[in-house]
């Protein structure tokens, strides 16, 4: 039940309804992205300084490629979350700060789809 | 607007910095500097979309002294924002709330980046890395 006052509820914005969700799925994503981190070190060590054959011979194998795309997934979707948090605490004009979370936002999903289609690519051209 | 005029709590600089405080404000930075570094990893891996002239050209930028100094921080900062994202994860689970634990752990975070980015980088420049 709403024990606000309808003046009360009009004047003061109060919560937005969203921030158990975007807590929850900061977490989630934090928790795929610790181990799949250090494996992406661990294997980016491999292929530093490599040639095309040697990183695509590494990213054709099913098991690099679906934890590279959990990867991706979970590091853009962790990242956009993040990044939403310090525009929203440091950002003070709102239509400033609406546009440079939809800009974040739309720029990790461009991002994401670019880097899975990619490894598909090298993947399914090996 | 009934919030024009309220007053802001005192921010930053009126506070000495603390063990809590510098090592909060490192995860901050390091998350934000890993959201900027998400630009060159999509270089990287679209280039590799791309096909080998692409990949290769782009494996000599993340090569170049400048790539590997950036690189470098981008280890120092995964590291750094893992471990300490961890730490978070136990005050979640209402673990580890005590002064000296939040200071102790604190310099846990701090120690494990160092080490471990250190041995990254030996296992990578003396090229013994894995696979």
């Amino acid at each position: 039940m709403d024990m606000r006052s309808h003046l009360g509820r009009a004047r003061g914005p109060g919560s937005t309804d969203n921030g158990v969700e975007h807590w929850i799925s900061e977490r989630f994503s934090a928790i795929a992205l610790a181990p799949l981190s250090l494996w992406f070190i661990y294997s980016a060590l491999g292929f530093a300084g490599a040639d095309y054959a040697t990183f695509q011979a590494w990213q054709s194998q099913p098991g690099n490629v679906i934890l590279m795309i959990l990867f991706l997934l979970a590091m853009f979707q962790h990242g956009q979350l993040g990044l939403t948090v310090v525009f929203e605490d440091y950002i003070q004009p709102v239509w400033l700060k609406n546009i440079s979370v939809a800009i974040v936002k739309y720029t990790a999903l461009l991002f994401c789809v670019a880097c899975i289609f990619s490894v598909l690519r090298v993947a399914f051209t090996a | 607007m009934a919030s024009s005029n309220r007053p802001l709590s005192p921010h930053l600089q009126v506070y000495r910095p603390q063990i809590t405080s510098v090592v909060s404000i490192i995860h901050r930075i390091c998350g934000v500097s890993l959201m900027f570094g998400t630009v060159l990893f999509t270089y990287w891996l679209t280039s590799a979309g791309y096909g080998p002239a692409a990949f290769e050209r782009a494996q000599a930028v993340m090569g170049s002294w400048l790539g590997q100094l950036i690189m470098f921080g981008f280890t120092f900062a995964l590291y750094y924002h893992t471990a300490n994202g961890l730490r978070h994860m136990a005050w979640d689970l209402g673990l580890g709330f005590e002064m000296t634990a939040v200071n102790k752990t604190g310099m846990m975070v701090v120690a494990f980046s160092l080490i471990m980015t250190g041995l990254t980088w030996y296992v990578a420049l003396s090229g013994s890395g894995g696979l």
